[in-house]
Parts: C-alpha cells; sequence; structure tokens
C-alpha cells in the first residue's frame, strides 16, 4: 500500500456531484451551428485556414497552430463556413475573439482519417500528430500536450493522471473514467511511454467508487504492472496539477518551477483519452464531455461537439426559467458567461445554469477581521490576508515577495471568509498588473537597447564618415604633394639642364680661341691708337663740316 | 613620542596606498544613480520631457537639474517609482504633460512617399523602408513616442490606439460597493 501525502489546507463545499451522475453519458445532436473559436489553448491563436463559403469535413483542420506554443483547431462536424469572425467567447473578459462559424449539413461526413501503430512510431512522430489533432490538456488548462510530452530535458520518473475532480458539481471526468476506463489508461500507458516514465499514479477522489472501480477494473485486466489507481482523500482542491502531485508523490512544485524538473508530470484523464483517439485513431480532439447541471430539469453528462453553442445544450438538459445566467466550469473556479450564444471550447468541463436560489448574490462585502480562516484553507501554504492587503493597496512587490505566483486562484480563501470579500479577484488583479508590469518592462529594455544600439551605431557611422572624410583629404593632399614635387621636379629638371647649359656655355666660353684683341704687342697698340686718334680727327672734321652730315662709321 | 608618530605616518601612508589602489581599481564608471533612474523611466524615447532621450532624461534628474514629473508614457506610477527612489516628494504632472493612452504608429502604405525622413526619426529603428520604398512600422518594436509624426511631408502617420482584446486585457481592481447604514 503506497502511502498518500496531504498538502495544507482545503475545504469542503458541497459536491452537488450526484444530480448528474444519474445516468450514462448521451450524445448532444449536432446543433444548428457552430461557433468555434480559434483560441482554446495556452499560447498564439491558431490561424483560421479555410475561407467563407468553404466545404470542410468533420476532422477537417480549420485553423492551423502558429508558432511553437499552439495547437490545431478542427471542423466538429461536415458543413459550411458561414463566417470567420469576432464572437463572444468563455472568457472572464466577456471580450470577442476570433471564431469560425459552421453550419452543419448534418451528414457528420468524415475526413479520410487513420490512427497509426503507436508502438512502431517514433517519440517525435507521436508528439507532431498530438499538436496536429489539437490535443491539449482537457482539465481546464488547455495546454498543449505535445509539449508536456516532450520530456528529453529531465528524467521524468512519474506520470500523474488526475481523474480527482474536485471541484463540486463536475461530473465528466467521473463519467469519462466509468464508462471509458480502457481508453483513459491506453492513452496513460501512450503518454507515459512519450515520457519514459517508470509508472503512472492514477489519482480519483473517494467520492467516486465507481470510477475507481472501472478504472482499477481496467489495470487489472489490461495488465499493466506500473500504473496504480489511488483513491485520494475529498477535499477541494485535491484536483489541482500541484496539490495532486503533492498528495501522491509527496513532492511539492513551486511557481515558475515545472514539475518535469521534479521528475512529475501530470495529465488529466479525459486528455489522456483524447491522445489515445487521436494516435491510435486518428481523431482530432473534435468533441468531449461536458457536465450539464444545476438550474436545469435534467443535469447530464454530454458528448458535446466543440463549437456547439451554449443556449442548444442547456436546451438538452431542459432548461428552466428562472436562469438568470451560466457558470462554466465549477463554481470556485468557474467563468461567469456573458451570454448563452458563447460556445463550449476544449477548456469547458461543465455548464451551470445558476438561478436566484441556487447562487443568491454575494452578502455585502465587510472589512477584513484579520481571523486568517484564509490561511487555514490556503492550499499553497499562502498567507491570504498580507495577498488581499497588498493587492488592494497596490502594493505589488510586496505581494510578489509574499508569493502571489504561488496563488492557484482556487477560491478556497474567498468561500471561507466571514467577511464575503472576493479575495481571488484581488489576486487576480494583482497577478494581471504584475504581468503587465513586466512585459513593460521587457518591452523598456528592449526599447533601450534598440536606442542604444541605433545611438552606437549613428556614432560608428560618423566616424566611419569622418574617417572616410579624413582619408580623402590625406589622399587629395598627397596627390596634391605628389603632383608639386613632380612640378617642382620639372622645374628642377628644367632649370638643371638650363645651369648646365649656362655652366656649359660658361666652360665653352672658357675654352673658346681668344680674341685677336686680346693679346696684342706694344706695336699693334701703338697702330690701334694712330687709327682710333685718325678716326676721331675726322669725326672733329665732319662735325666743324656740316651738323647734319652723320659722322662716319668705323 | 617618536615612535609614535612614526607609527601614525606609516599607517597613514600604508591606508593611503590602499585608498589609493581601491579608488582606481574598483572605479565605477558613470553614474550609477542614473542608470537607476534610466531603469524606471520606460524608454519611449519621446523627448516629451525635453531632453533627448530617457538617458539624458536621467541624467538631468540625477544631476538634480530637472524635476521628475516630466515624463508622461511613464505615467503616475512612474512619478512615483522616481519618488521613492531619489527619497523626494511625489509631484503631480505639470501643465499640459499628461499620459496618453498606449498607442502605436501606422504608415497608410498607399501615402507613403518613401521619403525616409521617419526612418531618421525614429528612435528604436522601427521602421523599415527604404528610399523611394514603400515604409511600414514594426509595431512590436514602435514604443508609441511619436517622434516620426512631424517629419511626414505626407502625413501619412496615425497613431492608433492599442485596441483591448483578450490578449492583453487585465483584472480590474475589484469594486466594492460600501456598506450602507439602514436609516
Amino acid at each position: 500500500m503506497r502511502t498518500l501525502f496531504s498538502f495544507h489546507g482545503g475545504v469542503h463545499p458541497p459536491t452537488h456531484k450526484a444530480e448528474s451522475t444519474r445516468t450514462p453519458i448521451a450524445l448532444a445532436p449536432i446543433p444548428s451551428k457552430l461557433i468555434i473559436p480559434l483560441w482554446q489553448h495556452v499560447g498564439n491563436r491558431s490561424v483560421p485556414i479555410v475561407q467563407v463559403g468553404e466545404r470542410v469535413l468533420k476532422g477537417q483542420k480549420i485553423g492551423r497552430p502558429e508558432g511553437k506554443l499552439s495547437s490545431a483547431v478542427h471542423a466538429s462536424t461536415s458543413g459550411t463556413v458561414s463566417a470567420i469572425d469576432m464572437q463572444l467567447v468563455a472568457h472572464h473578459s466577456g471580450l470577442p475573439d476570433l471564431c469560425v462559424t459552421l453550419i452543419p449539413d448534418g451528414r457528420d461526413e468524415w475526413i479520410s482519417h487513420v490512427g497509426v501503430d503507436v508502438t512502431h512510431t517514433s517519440h517525435a512522430e507521436l508528439r507532431h500528430l498530438l499538436r496536429k489533432a489539437g490535443v491539449v490538456g482537457l482539465g481546464g488548462a488547455v495546454f498543449p500536450s505535445d509539449l508536456k510530452t516532450d520530456a528529453h530535458h529531465h528524467q521524468i520518473k512519474t506520470l500523474v493522471i488526475n481523474g480527482a475532480e474536485c471541484e463540486p458539481y463536475i461530473t465528466c471526468d467521473d463519467l469519462l473514467m466509468r464508462e471509458r476506463a480502457q481508453d483513459i489508461l491506453r492513452g496513460a500507458e501512450l503518454l507515459r511511454e512519450l515520457l519514459q516514465a517508470e509508472e503512472v499514479l492514477i489519482g480519483i477522489e473517494d467520492n467516486k467508487p465507481e470510477a475507481i472501480a472501472a478504472m482499477q477494473l481496467a489495470v487489472t485486466q489490461a495488465g499493466y504492472r506500473n500504473m496504480e489507481v489511488l483513491c485520494v482523500p475529498t477535499v477541494y482542491p485535491s484536483g489541482g496539477a500541484k496539490q495532486l502531485i503533492r498528495i501522491l508523490t509527496g513532492i511539492e512544485v513551486a511557481a515558475g518551477v515545472r514539475s518535469t524538473e521534479m521528475g512529475v508530470q501530470c495529465f488529466n484523464v479525459a486528455t489522456a483519452y483524447s491522445a489515445w483517439r487521436a494516435l491510435a485513431h486518428g481523431e482530432p480532439v473534435l468533441s468531449r464531455i461536458i457536465t450539464v447541471t444545476g438550474n436545469v430539469r435534467e443535469a447530464q453528462n454530454f458528448e458535446v461537439l466543440i463549437g456547439t453553442p451554449l443556449d442548444e445544450l442547456i436546451a438538452l438538459a431542459g432548461k428552466q426559467a428562472d436562469t438568470n445566467r451560466y457558470i462554466m466550469g465549477g463554481p470556485m473556479m468557474g467563468i461567469d458567461l456573458p451570454s448563452g450564444t458563447v460556445s463550449v471550447t476544449k477548456a469547458t468541463n461543465c455548464i451551470i445554469a445558476s438561478s436566484l436560489k441556487l447562487f443568491p448574490p454575494p452578502a455585502p462585502v465587510m472589512p477584513c477581521i484579520r481571523c486568517i480562516r484564509c490561511a487555514d484553507v490556503c492550499p499553497a501554504d499562502l498567507q491570504p490576508q498580507d495577498l488581499y492587503w497588498f493587492a488592494k493597496s497596490n502594493n505589488f512587490g510586496k505581494a510578489q515577495e509574499f508569493n502571489l505566483a504561488d496563488c492557484i486562484e482556487c477560491g478556497a480563501c474567498a468561500y471561507v471568509c466571514p467577511s464575503n470579500i472576493p479575495l481571488v479577484q484581488y489576486y487576480r488583479y494583482a497577478k494581471s498588473e504584475i504581468h503587465e508590469r513586466s512585459v513593460e518592462k521587457l518591452a523598456a529594455d528592449k526599447a533601450r537597447e534598440r536606442h542604444e544600439y541605433r545611438q552606437f551605431r549613428i556614432e560608428r557611422e560618423k566616424t566611419e564618415k569622418a574617417e572616410r572624410l579624413a582619408q580623402k583629404e590625406r589622399d587629395a593632399a598627397a596627390a596634391k604633394a605628389s603632383f608639386e614635387a613632380g612640378l617642382a621636379a620639372a622645374e628642377n629638371a628644367q632649370q638643371q639642364t638650363i645651369n648646365e647649359a649656362i655652366e656649359r656655355a660658361k666652360v665653352q666660353a672658357a675654352t673658346a680661341h681668344a680674341l685677336n684683341t686680346d693679346a696684342l704687342t706694344q706695336e699693334q697698340l701703338a697702330k690701334i691708337a694712330e687709327v682710333d686718334a685718325r678716326r676721331a680727327k675726322m669725326r672733329e672734321l665732319a662735325a666743324t663740316a656740316g651738323a647734319d652730315d652723320e659722322p662716319p662709321k668705323s | 613620542m617618536i615612535s609614535a608618530l612614526w607609527v601614525m605616518i606609516a599607517l597613514s601612508v600604508l591606508l593611503g596606498i590602499v585608498l589609493g589602489y581601491a579608488a582606481i581599481r574598483f572605479k565605477i564608471e558613470g553614474n550609477p544613480l542614473v542608470e537607476k533612474i534610466d531603469a524606471v523611466l520606460p524608454q519611449t524615447q519621446c523627448g516629451q520631457c525635453g531632453y533627448p532621450g530617457c538617458k539624458p532624461y536621467a541624467e538631468a534628474i540625477a544631476k538634480g537639474e530637472s524635476d521628475i514629473n516630466l515624463c508622461p508614457p511613464g505615467g503616475d506610477e512612474g512619478i512615483h517609482k522616481l519618488a521613492d527612489l531619489l527619497g523626494v516628494e511625489y509631484k503631480p504632472f505639470g501643465g499640459d504633460a499628461q499620459p496618453k493612452a498606449k498607442a502605436v504608429a501606422f504608415i497608410d502604405e498607399n501615402t507613403c512617399i518613401g521619403c525616409t525622413l521617419c526612418i531618421q526619426a525614429c528612435p528604436v529603428d522601427a521602421i523599415v523602408g527604404a528610399a523611394k520604398q514603400m515604409h511600414t512600422i514594426i509595431a512590436s518594436e514602435c514604443t508609441g513616442c511619436e517622434l516620426c509624426l512631424p517629419p511626414c511631408p505626407v502625413d501619412c502617420i496615425s497613431m492608433d490606439k492599442i485596441a483591448e482584446d483578450i490578449s492583453n486585457w487585465k483584472w480590474q481592481h475589484p469594486v466594492i460597493i460600501p456598506i450602507q447604514a439602514v436609516a
């Protein structure tokens, strides 16, 4: 016998599960139209790949996954695409999102689909098929299963299959385990194989004896040796992944830490079932089991096509006149739906029709009296009263210091609060503010980096330009210098030739023959003087003879 | 007496050497306060504070030359953060400096003539394009600083407010209706 652990706190709200477990799962008929949201999973919204007016077959992909963290979306039945537009979706915000509206033709005609031999297909291929089949966590978190089965970074010891279903009113997993235990176990075995886990622990709350019996029987019949069905005490929120891991293995998973790092991975029973259907039969996630309960005539579980409008689903269970609103999910963590026109998604496990009698409006909020009942029941071992105080006063830094991120928003604190304070709303508010700030911080850091790089680039371009200019100038100066040098050289050469010529001339002159008058004897000199004297005399005579007369040239 | 004097002198010289070495070895480049202030600023680089970017504004605040209430994109919260960081009193926004809703620039690509003026104005290189080619904004990098608006000769850039959808929706502070005394 395995020893079970326990987590801190927890509450015991009335379960209201008996109403919807009296009858087996009924197959909901094809509705008059299907509004299939393209964003039914954690990550990026799928991109529509069909056109308005196009005829699609059951199981045909209508939204392809975008990016790594995304999943595919398929047509739940055959019919015609009548619109791809913004429609109200099941979300806390009550805002519209992109949906594909499909008018079924009633023929429910399948696209050709075959399963694979799971034992002879590579793990990477199986994971790819999970992604293509749009398999996501059907417990409510809708995280793409292909990424969760990729555990080659860590050695996984334990695979936890979550059949706890702790929230009041919800019985879809209970019924699924009762009726389809074999396929769940096949899926679990497949997931174990993908994760290379040593053991599979299936945790089911002890208020579901039929489900436990069915699962145990299936395990014995199939003879899975490393699989164990464990009966866990009924306490809300034992179905939280972290809480169930804690109960079954004693391992505590902190915020920001993946359970795979601790050697544990957790899947919901419905996810294991749909993973098996997807791989072994080639059927994408087109429908899921949904509990329709609360203020209806016949509470029951239905197998519903994804995209079925709420109104048509509620009508199947018998709508009561005094229904004032709908809750998707359980009363503790569910979403208040904006209207009955929204459609069911992969995350929808339960629809509660609410009336004033069933869920009276909350009593007026009173001040916190610090009774610490919230701290007593907090399954994450937090101090909700302090977190409330910090969130209320926008002191988010302090809230983070008090581990707000570890809060799983289970609502146990608000459930026991004697002052009726909507504590979870405060935590959600603080969490989304913190998230926004971190996103802004990242954006600011990126902008700073880009700006600094730009400054650096401009500076670099400037210096490069300056350098280029300087280089150019230097080149120009050098060219000029060389030109001038050439010029000067040419001049020099000319000068030199001139000088040389002069020199040469001088030398020539020096070496030239002497004049015949240079070296005269006394006699010759005397003769010359005599001739000169005679000429002078003749000039004198000529001058006296007539002024007009030119002197005779010698 | 003399020996005591020598001891003191030796000690002071030794400590002086140690301190002098430490001053060189552990010298901090720049003012660390500027970095801290810069980390608080939203990095839109919009210049609405009157300085050519967030860093210069941070430097001016660090020097005490500028007020802390000049950054509209930082919002009221930014002023509170700066006030906390610097240990000064909170000051509300003065005059026409008022925070605006977040927006992202959008280029009407039919009107764009490809003049590259906006590319030169963008402080975070969030506009792609080339001369005589159509330009476009990388929306995820745009800080909404509006610096690209004035240089555009054909007024083809508009600021689109970021609409609320499921991806950016956030929880509001719970509104509690106070209990009223029954008369």
